[in-house]
This record gives C-alpha cells, sequence and structure tokens, in this order.
C-alpha cells in the first residue's frame, strides 16, 4: 500500500538485555487497516518489539513513529495521548483482578472520554456483545475461563477504538477450538472497526487466518517480511519454520493450503 | 568481593533506588491524576482492615506492661504512678513503634505482595498502555493512605491500651476508671502524646513507600511475588526502628522534653 501514509513505522530497532541481543536492526512500516504477523520461535523478541512499540521498553538504537510522531521523542503527556489510540491484547490478557469485567473497561472510558455514565455503559455493553461477553459484564476476572479471559481483555483493548491494535500471542494456552474462536473474533474486529494490527504469534495457522503480510524473526534478526503465502515463505529459508509449524498443528494439510 | 561486602553494596543500592522511588511519589502526588476515590479505599483497606489486629496488640501491651511494672513499682512505694508510668511509655513510644510494625507486617507485605503479582501478570504494563498512569493510581495514593492511616490507628491502639491498662488497675488494685484517668491526665501533657502520634505518619509512609517499592518492582515470576512480601515486612521494620532513633532524637530537641 505505498499511496498510503503508515500508520507505524519501525526504522533500525535494537534491544539488548545484557549480552542478550534481543531484536538487530528491525525495520518495517504498517498501513491502516492492514493486519501484521510477526512470527518466530520463542525466544526470538517478538513480545519485546510490541513492547518496544508502544514504549513500554525503550530501544538501545532505532525509532518508531505513530502516524508519523516519534515515539521516543514525546512528553509522558503527549505519550499517555498517543496511547489511547493503540490498543494492546497481552498474553494473559492482564485483566485488572480486583474489578469486575465491566469495571475493567469502565475505568478506561470514564478517564479518557467525557462520556456520561449511560454513553459508557452502552459503549461497554457494545463492546462486551462484540466479543460475546456481554453477560459477564459483573462477573470477576477470577470466574472467566482462560479463552473468556482473552475476549474480555479484547473487549477492553478495543474499548477506546483504537487505530491500531498489538496482540500477544493471543491464541497461546488455549485449545485449538477456542484458539480459532479467537481468531475468528480477531478477524471479525478487523473487518468491523477496520484497524491495523499486529498479531505476535508462533501459531502459523492463527497467523495466515488473520493477517496480510508476514515478518518472520530469527534470533532477533527479521528474515522474511511478505505476504502470508506459504509457498512464497517455503521458497525462502524459513523450510524449517513452516516444517515444524506443521508437523506441531493441525490446521496445516499436507499439500500447503491452510485450513481457515 | 566476600559475601558481606556483596550484601551490603545490595542493601545500599536498594536505599538508592528506594531514594528515587520515593521522589518520584513527591513529584506525582502533586500531578493529575488525583486519584481521591481510589485513596480513600486504600485508606479504608489500611485503616479500618487493621482495627481488630492493632485493638488486640494494644490491648495486650497495655496490660502486659501494668502487670511487669506494678510489682516494681510497689516495691519502691510508687504505685499510684502506675497509670503514669504506663500512660507516658505507651503514648510516646510503645504503641507508636509496636502498631506500625504490627501494621509494616500485614500492610508492607500486603502492598509488596499485591502489585508484585500485578507486575508478573502484567497488569501495570497493561494499565501503562492504557495511558491509566499506574504509578499515580497504584503507588502514590497506597502511600498517601498509609500515612493517613497510621496516626489514626495509633490514637485508637493509644486508648486500647490504656484501657488494658485500667483492666489490670481494676482487676489487681481494685482503682476506679476514674482515678485511673485522673491520674493519667495529671502525668501527660501534649508533648507526651502529639510527637508519638506525628512520627507514625513518617513510619506509615515508609511502609507504603517499601511496600509498593517491593511490589512495583518485583521480578522473577511467583518466586519474586513472595521474596517482595517478605522483603517489604523485614525492610519496613528495619526502616521504622531507624526512623524511631531520629523521630526521638528531633521529639527531645524541637518538644524540649526532661
Amino acid at each position: 500500500m505505498p499511496e498510503q501514509t503508515p500508520i507505524l513505522q519501525v526504522k533500525n530497532v535494537s534491544k539488548s538485555f545484557g549480552d542478550l541481543h534481543v531484536l538487530k536492526n528491525i525495520s518495517f512500516d504498517l498501513y491502516p487497516g492492514e493486519t501484521l504477523a510477526v512470527l518466530g520461535k520463542s525466544g526470538t523478541g517478538k513480545s519485546v518489539l510490541l513492547k518496544v512499540l508502544v514504549r513500554l521498553l525503550i530501544p538501545d538504537t532505532g525509532e518508531v513513529y505513530f502516524e508519523n510522531k516519534h515515539i521516543g521523542g514525546i512528553s509522558e503527556h503527549e505519550l499517555n495521548e498517543l496511547r489511547k489510540h493503540i490498543g494492546f491484547l497481552f498474553q494473559s490478557a492482564a485483566l485488572f483482578d480486583s474489578m469486575t469485567i465491566g469495571e475493567n473497561l469502565n475505568i478506561i472510558l470514564a478517564k479518557h472520554t467525557k462520556m456520561s455514565l449511560e454513553e459508557r455503559v452502552a459503549r461497554i455493553t457494545e463492546s462486551l456483545t462484540m466479543v460475546g461477553l456481554a453477560e459477564k459484564i459483573d462477573e470477576m476476572p477470577a470466574q472467566l475461563s482462560g479463552g473468556q479471559k482473552k475476549r474480555a481483555g479484547l473487549a477492553r483493548s478495543i474499548v477506546l477504538r483504537p487505530k491500531l491494535m498489538l496482540f500477544d500471542e493471543p491464541t497461546t494456552g488455549l485449545d485449538p477450538i477456542t484458539a480459532a474462536q479467537i481468531a475468528d473474533l480477531i478477524e471479525s474486529l478487523q473487518q468491523n472497526l477496520k484497524i491495523a494490527s499486529i498479531i505476535v504469534t508462533h501459531d502459523l495457522p492463527t497467523a495466515f487466518h488473520v493477517s496480510d503480510r508476514m515478518i518472520l524473526l530469527q534470533e532477533g534478526a527479521k528474515v522474511y517480511d511478505g505476504p502470508a503465502d506459504l509457498k512464497e515463505m517455503e521458497q525462502t529459508h524459513l523450510q524449517d519454520f513452516v516444517e515444524a509449524a506443521k508437523i506441531g498443528h493441525g490446521s496445516i494439510k499436507s499439500d500447503d493450503t491452510v485450513v481457515k | 568481593m566476600n559475601h558481606g561486602q556483596h550484601r551490603s553494596l545490595h542493601l545500599l543500592g536498594k536505599i538508592g533506588e528506594l531514594s528515587l522511588f520515593g521522589s518520584r511519589f513527591f513529584v506525582g502526588v502533586f500531578h493529575r491524576p488525583f486519584e481521591f476515590r481510589e485513596m480513600i479505599r486504600q485508606t479504608f483497606e489500611v485503616g479500618v482492615r487493621s482495627f481488630g489486629l492493632v485493638a488486640v496488640v494494644s490491648f495486650v501491651i497495655g496490660a502486659v506492661l501494668t502487670m511487669q511494672s506494678r510489682p516494681t513499682m510497689i516495691k519502691f512505694g510508687a504505685e499510684a504512678f502506675v497509670p503514669a508510668m504506663v500512660a507516658v511509655s505507651v503514648l510516646r513510644e510503645l504503641s507508636p513503634v509496636i502498631i506500625s510494625i504490627i501494621v509494616a507486617g500485614r500492610v508492607a507485605s500486603g502492598i509488596g505482595a499485591e502489585l508484585g503479582s500485578m507486575r508478573v501478570t502484567e497488569q501495570i504494563d497493561a494499565m501503562e498502555v492504557a495511558a491509566l498512569n499506574p504509578f499515580n493510581y497504584l503507588v502514590v495514593t497506597r502511600i498517601v493512605a498509609c500515612t493517613l492511616a497510621l496516626p489514626i490507628l495509633t490514637v485508637y491502639g493509644d486508648f486500647i491500651a490504656l484501657g488494658g491498662s485500667l483492666v489490670v488497675q481494676k482487676v489487681e488494685a481494685d482503682m476506679s476508671a476514674f482515678l485511673f484517668f485522673n491520674s493519667v491526665m495529671s502525668s501527660i501533657n501534649f508533648a507526651d502524646f502529639l510527637p508519638g502520634v506525628l512520627k507514625t505518619a513518617i513510619f506509615g509512609f515508609i511502609i507504603g513507600l517499601v511496600g509498593c517499592y517491593e511490589g512495583y518492582t518485583s521480578k522473577g515470576g511467583t518466586e519474586g511475588v513472595g521474596r517482595s512480601a517478605t522483603d517489604a515486612a523485614v525492610l519496613s521494620s528495619l526502616l521504622i526502628i531507624i526512623a524511631d532513633v531520629l523521630a526521638v532524637k528531633g521529639t527531645v530537641f524541637f518538644f524540649e522534653m526532661e
């Protein structure tokens, strides 16, 4: 989508923890409405990359621009303004466990909008309905299953209707059926809300299911950036990863088609 | 570097980090958002939920101190001064320090565990990403709550401790409540009461600060949460005792105590 302005630009980002080089010179652009999957084995820096994008971690070198604004060069106040436009689904859902599901969403609306109580209740109900959890509004996070927590976390992350969604391992730890439901949900939210998304995962079927484009990280370096096309990926030096993913997941058939 | 030197360096490093964390609190407390509702909720959590524990401990302090000191006072023919001796000991020192250490055990470790578990389950990161200013919401509110609650708990504990002493005096010497409190009031003044209460605000600040610091900077999964809770209780108790020495010195200086 070269004619559009990227919503997110990542330029030469590197990050180390002591002697461990987690990210090595990563660059890419993300365009409005585009869905990018970031793939890689565990420990290749995928989650670190997501945290760098919202300045939860500060890169050693390189810059991140959100809507042409360098997030490393803005004040705390400006950063918070910018973060209102970014939704983040954590791997563990990270629901605030002293609050009900409704309160988890309400705290964000109450802080960042001038909505009346009725308007907030309507928005919360709408967001929870999108993820199929409207009836759980008064329940505590501890009362929900793993899949329900992810869905509630998703509802919280979209409650402000962000322009960019970041998903950190959205299907990890879930059974295949629930994982497929979450993937469907992400896809339907993208279609309904037209949000640009980055999905970090090592679950190849989910990545193929929801993404337009893929980046593969190996030992912190970007080794593939291209369309979500299994054939094309296999033609590069990604054979090992694709083969391993096929063995590990029954939903990629032997003829290399992906079951959606 | 031997083990002792390594431990000393670690402790010094921690005190340095704690000082930086404290300075961040003083910046946060004067900046929006002011989380008044959460502050009130936390004050309730720290204060009201400690009432039972403080009542039991204070009653025992008053009663035991009276039981221990009575025989000696009788030996010196000073039985009439038992209420005054108990009142001065309780108000100046015993009640503020013991209540603070007991509350440190309950509250600092509780805060350390709560914030530690929020840290390792990424709830604090989630607040950060949602622009909810977790430092003001979680840390500033808890430190203010502890600073406000400790003096209230101490005043409450002072009365209960005197009540404990009265019960012993009633049982052992058949002393009336009127005579007991008359003796107490005629022997104490404002300088016995006020510094003891004011220094507990400092102790409360220490409890909140250490509890929040340990929890907020927790690392290493569930094991780290346990360590944060333990370290919060131990370090805050230690700092309370050190701060008490300075507070007593300051009290003697400012109130010109004899």
